[in-house]
């Protein structure tokens, strides 16, 4: 599979550029220097925050759309991805909350637990997070054939990690809640698809079980 | 009356930093001895095309016994990051959609519980009101907040014009309704039109200020051209753009966002650092513009106007009555 061989390195870079955007505007807003007009706008923390918030989202979808996609185009080469994009997503999970602890709260870990415990949707994203990060220390080769079934099990978190991340934004939005609603329905698409295949292939194995005791 | 000769052409153009602006508005204060300076025919630029090059300069005096000392946000913060659904929700979207506005001719319409009412040209609203600049603190309810240079005079002085009744208790404003216009008001975002009101006593603190401009010129669209209501110890929903309506009211009016979301916001709006909104804290704030990342800043009661008007809330729970 040549086109993977070349293919990785460039996903893998493409999946970098918003971070090196961010990086870029955060220089600039800083005043460090000034490339390509890229600015974070008048509120960079927020726009920082938001950004990675977003890419971390983006990342679940895109991860989640690689079973589909192999269903549907009948190719084991999506899954191939699958891994980087799914660490992707918690890379840019650990920046958004990075952003929020350092720059938004100012380090005070003491005002951190404070919003933790009194705002509902700041305790629903510390549990994506948390959720995130074993899938991120299992992803490895060895892990998943050490975990064998278990590893199959523990990533079915993702399911709830994208739903408590939409949920998170949901929950934050002042009032126009058009975007989170795009990402709810994405992600009922993706996680409505698994049920239906799950339920035909329920419904196939117990009709062939009726298939053979009618036999015998 | 007296107006400085020429001091328009040199207020600032939108990419004058503020310390120049203010620093030259300083000079021109002295040398004119800023107190006794009124303005003549100050609004002449309401009435032209509002490209941001061509926003007319005003006559006005600067009122520092009623402005902060904290420096205020440059021209391209104030004019760049608005909140104004009318024009989209996203803080971007209000300079970039609200450039072909249309903010001439203008009507106010006074209504209710005043002697005085009808519809009224915003020359006529605006021809006996001398202007003024305060700088003042404005603290969004998203908890970021700027310190911008108004133009204005105080809504009182407007009020008392149409001689308010005894049974005028509030006063209610509303945005334009103009959906071909406005392409939020297309949406389902709000209902439409914005509606504000205030207590009657708080429309008359001399905080209250009715602004057509800041940094020296004519409100550009996206701050709410032609006529916005400014309260600066209040949340910054409350400062109602694109004013075509007063109405003296009897009952408090229900107003867009307490109507919205009357849990998360309330009639009142005062700034109040120890009552969270029920998803985020109100407690800081983070000053745009002010070391880009440095740490947020308290929040202060009533936006630190609290000497000025937390007398209009004496005896009131400020919990319930948020």
């Amino acid at each position: 599979m040549r086109q993977i061989r070349w293919g990785k390195p460039l996903v893998f870079l493409a999946c970098l550029l918003p971070a090196l955007r961010l990086g870029v505007g955060a220089l600039n807003a800083v005043e460090v220097m000034n490339i390509g007009g890229i600015s974070l706008g008048a509120d960079p923390v927020k726009m920082l925050l938001h950004t990675c918030g977003r890419w971390t989202l983006n990342f679940l979808m895109i991860t989640l759309c690689m079973t589909p996609l192999r269903d549907l185009t009948r190719s084991m080469f999506w899954l191939k991805f699958r891994r980087m994009f799914g660490l992707f997503a918690l890379f840019y999970a650990v920046l958004h909350f990075s952003i929020y602890l350092l720059l938004d709260q100012n380090g005070r870990l003491g005002d951190l637990w404070q919003d933790i415990v009194k705002r509902p949707y700041i305790t629903v994203g510390m549990l994506a997070l948390l959720s995130l990060i074993p899938l991120g220390l299992t992803s490895t080769a060895k892990a998943q054939r050490r975990l064998g079934r278990d590893w199959t099990r523990l990533h079915r978190l993702i399911y709830a990690i994208a739903i408590l991340g939409v949920w998170h934004f949901w929950w934050q939005v002042k009032k126009d809640i058009r975007e989170p609603l795009l990402y709810a329905c994405g992600l009922t698409l993706l996680l409505g698809y698994r049920l239906w295949k799950e339920r035909r292939s329920l419904a196939r194995l117990s009709a062939e079980r009726f298939a053979r005791t009618d036999a015998a | 009356m007296r107006t400085p000769p020429d001091s328009t052409k040199i207020l600032p153009s939108e990419i004058t930093p503020y310390r120049e602006y203010f620093s030259r508005r300083d000079l021109l204060a002295a040398a004119l001895g800023t107190a006794g300076v009124h303005s003549i025919g100050g609004f002449a630029g309401s009435a032209r095309a509002q490209s941001p090059g061509a926003l007319g300069a005003l006559t006005y005096a600067h009122n520092a016994a009623l402005s902060v000392a904290e420096p205020p946000n440059s021209y391209r913060d104030i004019t760049t990051y608005n909140n104004y659904y009318e024009f989209g929700t996203d803080k971007s979207d209000p300079a970039e959609n609200a450039q072909k506005f249309r903010t001439a001719p203008w009507n106010v319409s006074i209504s209710g519980e005043a002697e005085v009412t009808g519809t009224f040209t915003l020359e006529d609203i605006l021809k006996p009101h001398p202007l003024e600049e305060r700088v003042y603190r404005l603290r969004c309810v998203e908890a970021w907040s700027m310190v911008v240079p108004w133009i204005g005079f105080p809504l009182a002085d407007l009020l008392k014009r149409f001689k308010p009744t005894s049974k005028a208790k509030f006063v209610e404003f509303k945005t334009l309704y103009d959906p071909k216009q406005m392409p939020g008001q297309r949406t389902g975002v709000l209902e439409w039109p914005y509606v504000e009101g205030l207590r009657i006593d708080e429309a008359m603190h001399p905080l209250t200020l009715m602004a057509v401009g800041l940094y020296g010129k004519t409100l550009p669209n996206q701050n709410g051209a032609p006529l916005r209501l400014i309260v600066p110890w209040k949340y910054g929903f409350k400062g109602i753009k694109a004013i075509v309506s007063i109405k003296f009211t009897e009952r408090a009016p229900r107003t867009t966002w307490a109507g919205a979301a009357s849990n998360e916001y309330g009639f009142f709006a005062n700034v109040n650092p120890s009552v969270d909104h029920p998803r985020w804290s109100q407690a800081t704030e983070r000053r745009i513009g002010a070391n880009v990342f440095g740490p947020r800043q308290p929040t202060l009661p009533f936006n630190g106007y609290a000497s000025q008007v937390a007398g209009l809330y004496s005896g009131m729970d400020l919990r319930k009555y948020f």
